[in-house]
């Protein structure tokens, strides 16, 4: 094992997030402090509870996984696709690094930025909102298995994408739609009948439904499927991943 | 000795049909500096990129310090130092990043006062806090050799070092050469300016179209491939060589009648200097000066690469 490397990585990534911290830190929180103010306070409260949850408390989670899969599929996505467009990627490719290690540094630091943004919001909404979180370490399991998903199928973006259009195509063609149509911003049992089994094909249903159980104790569907869907979903990623590393898709000719 | 890098029976074939390597087999020995001469899409850079791991062969084997470069990657790659020919480097980071990456993805432990050895090396020590997109060409193309001497290989590879370089920074980056390979380090070199694998290299290899044409020593080499030539000035110009000279020498003269040109070969067993001499004398021709010429790597470098049907 290269720890050495996949220190090295990591850290490289890091500084880099530091560096354009505008970018990464500010911007997403003031995004999401424009959704608390236009969907909590404005609109929320025209809106009556949802299971019990004042309006505001309820898009909270929510938010946090917008926030969260936007993150971690962009952060791990231009993360291998800018040195694959600059050329720079010929160093890992040529140092004693297995894939496993390259994705581990890659998908780790994409997923701690992630991570860092998501704290920055459950703190922001604070200042609009109160919330609870009624199962915490649960919020955790959820918060991690979604990121370390997300950060693997934005790193599948990057090596897929051969240029800047397509590195955008998906998250914003599919992964925007499914996010916004995954109950984010609402529970889907205000959805007429056949939405609402249309939603239960998108994914991240699950994952929203799972996180906020955890905090309010209320879901779409049971915690044990959100789990499940949640778990399968890294799996096929993690599958991928595997399957580019061997047959070097995209990286070697 | 055995050697440091064996290939064996290398080849590409890329997706395209493009044949890049056919069926070579070279060993470069420990310590020294090997230049890899070749036109463009010889096949240097692929031969190159299969060792370093970029390039996957279609066949055949390599192997650095008797480990396999695909079955022992962490042993092999470990030991190279890679410097493309490309100018790739990241743009927004600093020098002091890219080589603290450089050093850590080859699994060594960081260590400021090696690679501040090696920034001042390369007079690179002042820009370690620049953003690497504020450097000149010729301090990015620095930047990639410390980011190559960053994790102390031991064996360096060096893709058209010199292209696009200035005079001063080519004579610099040939004595960092010397310097390393005084230290121990086995030097790869590709060039296709002829004028770096003479100054240079030690063993010179000629690739063309994917094949290897001929590996030798350089001295070796342009000895026994080399002509020379030998000009006499003559003491009043001639109009005309004299026939008995023409008959048994191969002589030319130039325009203004005062200089005689003989081509030789180094390697006959008699150069046939004497007897030219003599014949001169008998001839009457006198001549106040002499020089002789041998003929460079590029030109032998040229009648090797050369293909048939090429035309003049």
């Amino acid at each position: 094992m290269n720890l050495e490397a996949i220190r090295a990585i990591y850290k490289f990534e890091m500084a880099r997030a530091w560096r354009t911290k505008m970018q990464t830190i500010l911007a997403p929180v003031l995004t999401t402090s424009l959704y608390f103010i236009v969907f909590g306070a404005a609109i929320g409260r025209r809106v009556e509870e949802i299971d019990g949850v004042d309006y505001g408390a309820f898009i909270v989670p929510g938010l946090i996984m917008l926030s969260l899969l936007t993150q971690s599929i962009s952060n791990a996505s231009v993360g291998i696709y800018f040195p694959r467009f600059t050329g720079t990627i010929y160093e890992v490719l040529s140092a004693p690094v297995s894939a496993f290690e390259i994705v581990i540094a890659y998908v780790g630091a994409a997923a701690t930025k992630a991570l860092i943004v998501a704290g920055i919001i459950l703190a922001t909404a604070n200042l609009f909102v109160s919330y609870s979180i009624d199962h915490p370490g649960w919020m955790l399991l959820f918060l991690l298995l979604t990121t370390i998903t997300f950060s693997l199928f934005g790193f599948l973006i990057g090596l897929w994408a051969d240029n800047f259009e397509r590195l955008n195509i998906v998250p914003m063609l599919v992964v925007t739609p499914l996010v916004f149509l995954g109950g984010t911003f609402y529970s889907i049992d205000m959805l007429p009948g056949f939405w609402r089994a249309v939603s239960m094909f998108n994914p991240v249903l699950y994952l929203v439904s799972g996180f906020r159980w955890s905090f309010y104790g209320v879901a779409d569907v049971s915690v044990a499927v959100s789990l499940g869907m949640t778990s399968l979903f890294l799996v096929l990623c993690l599958t991928a991943v595997w399957w580019i590393f061997k047959t070097g898709w995209r990286l070697k000719s | 000795m055995a050697p440091t890098i064996s290939v064996s029976s290398l080849s590409k074939t890329y997706e395209s049909g493009l044949v890049a390597l056919a069926d070579v087999s070279l060993e470069i020995q420990r310590g020294e500096i090997f230049a890899l001469l070749g036109p463009n899409g010889a096949g240097k850079t692929t031969l190159i990129s299969i060792i370093c791991g970029l390039v996957v062969p279609t066949d055949g084997a390599v192997t650095v310090d008797g480990y396999d470069i695909v079955k022992d990657y962490r042993e092999t790659r470990s030991r190279i130092g890679l410097v493309p020919q490309e100018l790739t480097t990241d743009a927004f980071e600093t020098v002091w990043a890219t080589v603290s990456l450089s050093r850590g993805l080859f699994g060594k432990k960081s260590d400021p006062a090696h690679l501040e050895k090696v920034l001042r090396d390369l007079s690179l020590w002042d820009k370690r806090d620049t953003r690497i997109r504020e450097l000149s060409g010729g301090m990015k193309r620095r930047v990639m050799i410390a980011k190559a001497l960053s994790h102390e290989p031991q064996i360096l590879f060096l893709d058209e070092p010199t292209a696009g370089v200035d005079v001063e920074l080519r004579r610099e980056m040939w004595a960092l050469v010397r310097q390393l390979r005084a230290g121990g380090v086995t030097i790869i070199l590709t060039t296709h300016y002829i004028e770096e694998a003479e100054e240079m290299a030690d063993r010179v290899g000629v690739i063309n179209g994917g094949r290897l044409v001929l590996v030798d020593d350089k001295v070796e080499l342009m000895r026994r491939m080399g002509r020379k030539e030998l000009t006499l000035q003559l003491h009043k110009p001639i109009t005309e060589i004299p026939r008995e000279l023409t008959e048994t020498f191969d002589l030319s003269l130039s325009e203004d009648g005062t200089e005689l040109t003989y081509s030789y070969d180094t390697q006959a067993e008699r150069t046939g200097i004497t007897q030219l001499l003599s014949g001169l004398r008998e001839a009457g021709l006198r001549f106040r000066d002499l020089r002789t010429r041998q003929s460079s790597l590029e030109e032998i470098f040229v009648s090797l690469v050369r293909r048939p049907g090429d035309g003049s």
